[in-house]
């Protein structure tokens, strides 16, 4: 195991150099000028653009320029953005904000996801079951800016049940119809995966064996069949946390939470090369590593998977 | 079995219920009606914001976010009415000229920066060269170009600047000071207004970069504290001098990433005050029915113009442009597609501008179908109109519907071409490579008909979006500019728009009302012309 540990990190590296560098071509050798409309209707000052093109190194070769990114990056520079804020600084106030709504918006999916397919799995045919699978349906057509802003206008407009918007403090209480939205889509697919491993597993010989040794019900289903459908459903838990972390944009733009998904929605929209740049090679450390978790996972859950 | 789950689902069902309402936090919205009428000058109010896009010093800003949080920090030699724009001495206490071209300015005594350090004139001298200086790399620096010496400082691409003082500006003593410009500008007197001229504290040019992040300036509020993407606070300076202090203690200026939530927390009075409402309140009047009297309405100094460029083949025939004036309903459009955010224009200058005189644009802004075809055909124009802006916004939808009508109005087949976003679609209109009409829309910088006239209609200038070039009318402006007398000076810029009105370069479309909308909190907020909150008029109800 240690040695298939070790082997991963070592597959990071050459990942992580390609995908930044690809990012960082994509995102500053774009034609077109990034101080173009800076300025409303007028034109930029010389002097402005030269000073910007100066700072960031936009006068040398692609590659030169990466490597020079690349250098501050190790040392924890992330550099600033148009207006002269520093981005790790903005990173390290939007990341926990985002960290927290995903865990949230993950553990929700996972609870009413799973709990929702064990119980149709184990049914097979009936009420719940088409119950669950339409309503599965539904929220998987439904687009998540839907969802959020029609929850926002009844829960926060008309019933006043909660606020608008999230203070900036961003409290696990507050996040809480945030992550629901966000993982309205999610959990849908949760319940449906779900449900087809465990009807699928219902019948494996491990759970007969089970069940003719005397298990009460609670510890076959809860235990033994638990552990081995849940593969499938721990793959895409573990995508989605890194899916979530930079994608939640269009949630975080309806409820105004500071995360790392308005930032780089921000970033994409102002053409701030230095912020999608910064964000993305977080995001892709964490790709990284959580995928690495999870492969560890399974080898916990599923004693028949060994690695090396 | 069956039972007990039912009664557990359901257990679940209201414990997730109770849990939302509980950790919610948010209680129902606070109805509070009217007032007792005083003001709590304790209080703190909150607007709406926009992330600043540059650093903040005063040159450097040139945009809504970054003006909104820096202009009550800074208070200039002269400010302008909320209401009508005309301009009052704050700072200075006598401007005096006879030529137009060498100004004597005595500053008001006692005057403090937030720091306890005065305002004296070299204060305004040090900024306004630093801003001037081109390694410094200021965004504003243009509006300094006027003042004898800036070619020194400012020399252009390639070469260095032989100093960094401008000839131009003389210290006469601690409270005096005189600006000699190259050439007389009758206009000079308005400019200063603008946030760029504002003084700047000793302790600025011992570290600019700091002070970017903590900004002294010399306004009715000061800088506390700012976390970016997210607030900006500001709190009242008690030792402020100027006749527009403010009636509240502390200012939070909450940024959003959407109109929207800012929106919604407004109709719940989390948010105190909107300057503009987001597209889907103002459409069908939704606003009026969810705020009542709570919306605030302003009169702002700008056009909305459709640029014909000179240099799109077939474009260049008066025919054309006055058939397409002819036939676009301004009056439907404003009432319909923008629910009367917006009122039709008529002339090249906004409305409260002075010398705006209605009706320049005359017979060619009234809708007339008939006369348009015909003009059209004797245009002889063959082919495809296209109109081309920044989708977002709300851009796009009064375009679509003017397209719309010309395309009933000529019978020619008219497209919206849309650009992702704004910085995006003025990197076209600036390189020329409009393919067709283009939205070209102006607000003043400052108030005055030069500002309207010069950076647009001006051969080469730097907003002259649809390539117009009449020596007639750069005579009249450079005459006019050289005037020492203001009132001759604005009959000749006004010259110069009847030839504008002539050639047709765009077309006027519709000037923007200004729609605000405040909490129940306040009970009393002016918008100004400039889409800014008028802080010194604010009163918060006592709780």
């Amino acid at each position: 195991m240690g040695r298939y540990v070790l082997r991963r990190l070592l597959q990071l590296i050459p990942v992580f150099i390609g995908s930044t560098f690809l990012i960082y071509a994509l995102v500053w050798a774009l034609p077109g000028d990034p101080f173009s409309g800076k300025c409303g209707q007028r034109a930029c000052p010389q002097a402005y653009v030269d000073m910007m093109t100066a700072k960031y190194n936009l006068d040398d070769s692609l590659p030169v320029q990466y490597f020079k990114y690349l250098g501050k990056l190790f040392s924890g520079d992330f550099g600033e953005t148009f207006s002269g804020n520093s981005i790790g600084e903005m990173m390290a106030n939007a990341a926990p904000i985002t960290i927290r709504l995903a865990v949230i918006a993950v553990v929700i999916e996972a609870i009413i996801g799973i709990g929702a397919g064990i119980l149709t799995g184990l049914r097979g045919k009936g009420f719940l079951d088409n119950l669950v699978l339409l309503s599965t349906l539904f929220l998987i057509s439904l687009p998540v800016f839907v969802t959020g802003i029609v929850l926002q206008l009844l829960l926060a407009g008309e019933w006043g049940i909660i606020n608008p918007s999230v203070s900036s403090e961003a409290t696990v209480g507050e996040l809480i119809v945030p992550g629901f939205v966000l993982g309205s889509l999610s959990m849908a697919y949760i319940a449906r995966l779900t449900r087809a491993s465990i009807s699928e597993n219902r019948r494996a010989d491990f759970v007969r064996t089970a069940i003719a040794k005397g298990q009460p019900n609670r510890r076959v289903v809860g235990v033994h069949l638990l552990r081995a459908s849940v593969i499938p459903v721990i793959t895409f838990l573990g995508t989605d946390l890194g899916a979530l972390m930079g994608g939640a944009i269009v949630t975080e733009g309806v409820f105004n939470i500071n995360g790392l998904g308005g930032l780089v929605f921000r970033g994409i929209q102002e053409k701030d090369g230095a912020t999608v740049t910064g964000i993305v090679v977080l995001l892709v450390i964490v790709y990284l590593l959580m995928s690495l978790v999870v492969d560890l996972l399974y080898a916990v859950l599923d004693p028949r998977i060994r690695y090396d | 079995m069956r039972r007990s789950r039912w009664a557990s689902a359901a257990v679940l069902v209201t414990s997730a219920a109770l849990l939302l309402t509980a950790c919610g936090g948010g209680s129902k919205t606070d109805n509070q009606t009217g007032g007792s009428g005083a003001a709590d000058p304790d209080a703190t109010v909150s607007v709406y914001g926009t992330e600043p896009q540059n650093s903040f010093i005063p040159s450097n800003t040139n945009e809504l976010g970054g003006s909104k949080a820096m202009q009550p920090m800074f208070s200039s030699l002269i400010e302008y009415r909320s209401d009508t724009g005309a301009p009052f001495n704050l700072v200075a206490d006598s401007i005096t000229t006879t030529d137009s071209k060498v100004f004597d300015i005595k500053l008001k005594k006692g005057w403090k920066f937030h720091d306890g350090t005065e305002v004296k004139a070299k204060n305004f001298i040090d900024a306004w060269n630093w801003a001037s200086y081109e390694p410094n790399g200021q965004l504003n620096t243009d509006f300094f170009s006027q003042i004898q010496g800036y070619k020194d400082l400012n020399p252009g691409e390639g070469k260095t600047p032989t100093t960094d003082k401008m000839s131009g500006l003389e210290l006469v003593n601690d409270y005096e000071f005189k600006v000699t410009l190259t050439a007389p500008f009758s206009v000079f007197l308005s400019k200063i207004g603008y946030l760029a001229f504002a003084p700047l504290p000793d302790v600025f040019f011992k570290d600019p970069k700091a002070f970017a992040d903590h900004p002294i300036g010399n306004g009715p509020m000061k800088f506390v504290s700012r976390t970016p993407n997210a607030d900006i606070k500001l709190t009242r300076f008690d030792d402020y001098q100027g006749e527009d202090k403010v009636h509240f203690k502390d200012l939070d200026i909450k940024i959003y990433s959407s109109q929207e939530t800012a929106y919604q927390d407004l109709l719940s009075n989390r948010l105190d005050f909107m300057e503009a409402l987001p597209p889907s309140a103002t459409a069908g009047g939704k606003y009026q029915k969810d705020l009542g009297d709570r919306v605030v309405q302003g009169h702002l100094l700008g056009i909305s113009t459709i640029a014909i460029p000179y240099y799109v083949p077939g474009y260049n025939n008066l025919d054309l442009r006055k058939a397409i004036s002819l036939a676009i309903n301004r009056e439907q459009i404003t009432k319909t597609v923008m629910n009367d955010t917006y009122t039709p224009a008529d002339g090249w200058i906004s409305a409260g501008i002075e010398g705006f005189r209605p009706g320049v644009c005359g017979e060619w802004c009234k809708y007339d179908p008939a006369k348009a075809k015909d003009l059209f055909t004797k245009s002889g124009f063959t082919g495809k109109l296209t109109i081309a802006s920044n989708a977002d916004g709300g851009r796009k939808e009064p375009l679509v519907a003017a397209c719309n009508s010309i395309k009933n109005a000529l019978g020619v087949e008219c497209d919206f071409v849309p650009a992702t976003n704004f910085g995006e679609y003025r990197s076209v209109v600036t390189g020329k490579k409009l393919t067709g009409m283009g939205r070209s829309d102006w607000a003043a910088d400052y108030p005055s008909i030069e500002d309207f006239l010069n950076p647009i209609y001006k051969t080469g200038a730097s907003s002259n979006d649809s390539a117009y070039s009449n020596p007639a009318v750069d005579a009249l402006l450079e005459q006019a500019d050289s005037l020492a007398d203001k009132d001759a000076a604005i009959k000749l810029y006004q010259q110069a728009e009847d030839l504008i009105a002539k050639d047709l370069p765009s077309i006027p479309v519709w000037d923007e009302k200004g729609v605000g909308a405040k909490s129940n909190r306040l009970s009393a907020v002016k918008l100004d012309f400039g889409r800014y909150a008028d802080y010194s008029s604010i009163q918060v109800n006592k709780a």
